[in-house]
């Protein structure tokens, strides 16, 4: 296992405060989406990201525009960080024409092709076997680019993964496996699924290079998937990195969080990735509490012009709606 | 020239990967052991590996990989050995091929072609006889293509691959060792149903390895004074459905034979539509020889008496008009 760099914050100020506004923005995006939830704007299952901001911050800022990013039904933060805009986002999970997949997706099938964000996948681990296809592609096109597919610890019960990393590592493909381990597949606890809960360990069985990183530190995150990229853009096969992260929130909106204790959830809220990162840099010297102001009131802002945008937004007309079925 | 379906299926394939580089063959025993039905015999050495490219026992993660390569840029042939291990891959196939371009807003296409062997006749027994078009059927995104000739199995897989979405096409393993003329042009479109016998008394409605039998049928039917017009449904999703009606606007009576089981069958599918579009041209009710409702037993006397046959067929037609 290669060990991420510690000491301190190994970044300038501006990447340092980029990466911290990045956390914010899906933060305020998310308790926003919460909230309209709850009032019924937003509809269909709804998987917030609050607490594992650093993942998707720290891993996304390490790849290239041509590389591809394959995500979760758990990916309103990935999208954002890749660049598609809050605004289509938020229309999407109106169920707007405007949304970024036309309001024919919603928050589980978030797509982009100008950032290629392939998805957005509600079947957990479906998008593993993609990700495999775009390795192909780009080895056998001989492109230099890395594809980087994002799930949870859970899929790594599903045979998907298995059938993946096999093919990844038998074929050498330049896929980063990023398995964002909360803990929970669903309300499922990783030692009441797993046999083998060491999830390194069971991606190394495919002959593949692993790194464990904290996935509450977007330091952790960001120097760990420097690594693995570095890894496979250099045509050395397959990377699988573990991120340890939790969810703050439930599952979905309809989970009544039965199966975890209140007090496991405060403990790890102790350990938010806003908030130690925030506090790490004003240690640092490399943040004020003004600045942070600054950037919560912009993200903030964000969010209220893109929940403005999604409202204004047209519906797509129902005449519509076999469109899409099969090229024109 | 005279050829057999298996040759057809490998020269069309031969083609593609000749004349375009983004086609790749992928799937168990394409290589080394020259393909379960020995449709690509020799590529590995024509084509190289990366091309021919072997893989594991692992359907659900090839056929995804299909599809993500399609997205890629490439044009995969994925061959799945039977419709049975394509349950498998199910999940790849509904979930994410046929619903991509849809849940995205129509932002990206799937040109993967998928291609596997269906039906029953060579006591395989029950997991490996399964006819199970229809479930591809009933999916809208994907085209699900079932070629019953040598020409269609020339002809199918150029227009497949052309096609930006993606293309299930299920070869009955019973028609390999099929031999015949391969007409001049046997270049066709993978929209249109086609009339493979004209008459005049009966449509007798069918496709994949049911097609040799209804024509079989047919010239029975002849030879008893009753002309049975023949459809070969060919594209089973989207179907055509405008050949079939004009058919029975001239027949007025029609039997579907489908190698389904009965119930839940394409041909209960292909019954409704002519009830819906042509109901007021029938002279009689609609009938069909499916497969028994059994899983496919191994003894040849069951096998056969499970499966759509030329007496059942010309019994039903006979039935139908009266006769």
């Amino acid at each position: 296992m290669i060990q991420p760099p510690s000491g301190p914050v190994p970044w300038d100020k501006d990447f340092a405060q980029k990466l911290l506004f990045d956390m914010l923005r899906i933060r305020r995006m998310e308790e926003k989406c919460a909230e309209l939830y709850g009032a019924q704007k937003i509809r269909g299952f709804l998987h917030l990201y609050i607490g594992e901001e650093a993942c998707a911050v720290g891993a996304l800022h390490a790849i290239l525009p041509e590389d591809n990013i394959v995500a979760t039904y758990r990916e309103h933060g990935h999208a954002l960080v890749r660049g598609v805009s809050m605004d289509v986002i938020m229309a999407e999970m109106f169920g707007k024409a405007a949304g970024c997949s036309r309001g024919r997706g919603g928050s589980m099938h978030l797509f982009d092709a100008a950032t290629r964000f392939f998805g957005g996948n509600a079947i957990v681990g479906g998008g593993l076997p993609l990700a495999i296809g775009f390795g192909l592609a780009d080895k056998l096109q001989k492109r230099q680019v890395v594809t980087a597919c994002f799930f949870g610890e859970g899929a790594m019960a599903e045979g998907a993964f298995h059938e993946s990393m096999n093919l990844a590592a038998l074929w050498q493909l330049p896929v980063l496996f990023c398995c964002e381990n909360n803990l929970y597949a669903m309300g499922t606890a990783l030692a009441r699924s797993e046999a083998q809960t060491d999830l390194c360990a069971k991606a190394a069985s495919y002959a593949v290079p692993t790194l464990k990183a904290d996935g509450m530190d977007v330091v952790a995150v960001h120097e760990a998937m420097k690594l693995a990229v570095a890894h496979v853009r250099d045509g050395l096969g397959p990377f699988f990195l573990e991120l340890q992260t939790y969810r703050f929130r439930a599952h979905s909106m309809f989970d009544p969080e039965l199966y975890r204790d209140k007090a496991e959830v405060e403990e790890w809220k102790t350990r938010g990735p806003l908030h130690t990162f925030s506090a790490r840099l004003k240690a640092e010297g490399k943040l004020t509490e003004e600045e942070f102001l600054v950037f919560d009131a912009q993200a903030n802002a964000e969010v209220q012009a893109a929940v403005e945008f999604a409202e204004a937004a047209a519906w797509e007309p129902v005449e519509d709606l076999l469109k899409d079925v099969y090229s024109p | 020239m005279k050829m057999t379906y298996r040759e057809a299926v490998r020269q069309a394939m031969r083609e593609a990967l000749a004349a375009d580089p983004r086609v790749f063959l992928m799937g168990e025993d394409v290589g080394r052991y020259g393909g379960t039905y020995a449709c690509s015999k020799g590529f590995l050495e024509e084509f190289g590996p990366e091309r021919i490219r072997d893989t594991p026992l692992s359907e659900l993660g090839f056929v995804g990989a299909g599809i993500g390569a399609a997205l890629g840029g490439l044009r995969p042939i994925v061959e799945v050995m039977t419709v049975n291990f394509s349950l498998l891959a199910l999940d790849q196939i509904v979930n994410t091929a046929a619903a991509l371009r849809h849940m995205s807003g129509g932002q990206f296409s799937v040109p993967l072609v998928l291609r596997m062997a269906t039906g029953a006749g060579r006591q395989l027994a029950a997991q490996h006889s399964h006819s199970l078009e229809n479930w591809y059927a009933h999916i809208p995104g994907i085209r699900v293509l079932a070629p019953a000739t040598i020409a269609d199995a020339r002809g199918m897989l150029a227009p497949a691959l052309a096609d930006p979405d993606p293309v299930v096409i299920f070869e009955h393993a019973q028609l390999y060792n099929l031999e015949g003329e391969l007409p001049d042009d046997w270049h066709c479109d993978i929209a249109s149903a086609a009339v493979r016998r004209e008459g005049t008394d009966i449509s007798l409605i069918t496709y994949g390895g049911s097609l040799p039998k209804t024509l079989a049928a047919a010239e029975q039917l002849a030879a008893e004074g009753i002309q049975a017009e023949v459809i070969d449904l060919r594209v089973l999703r989207p179907l055509d459905t405008d050949t079939l009606a004009a058919s029975l606007r001239k027949t007025h009576k029609a039997v579907v034979v489908d190698e389904g089981w009965r119930s839940g069958s394409l041909a209960a599918e292909v019954m409704a539509r002519i009830v819906e579009q042509c109901f007021f041209d029938l002279d009689a009710p609609v009938a069909r020889v499916c497969s028994e409702e059994v899983p496919i037993p191994y003894a040849k006397h069951m096998e056969e008496a499970a499966l759509p046959q030329v007496p059942k067929i010309v019994a039903a037609a006979k039935q139908v008009t009266g006769k």
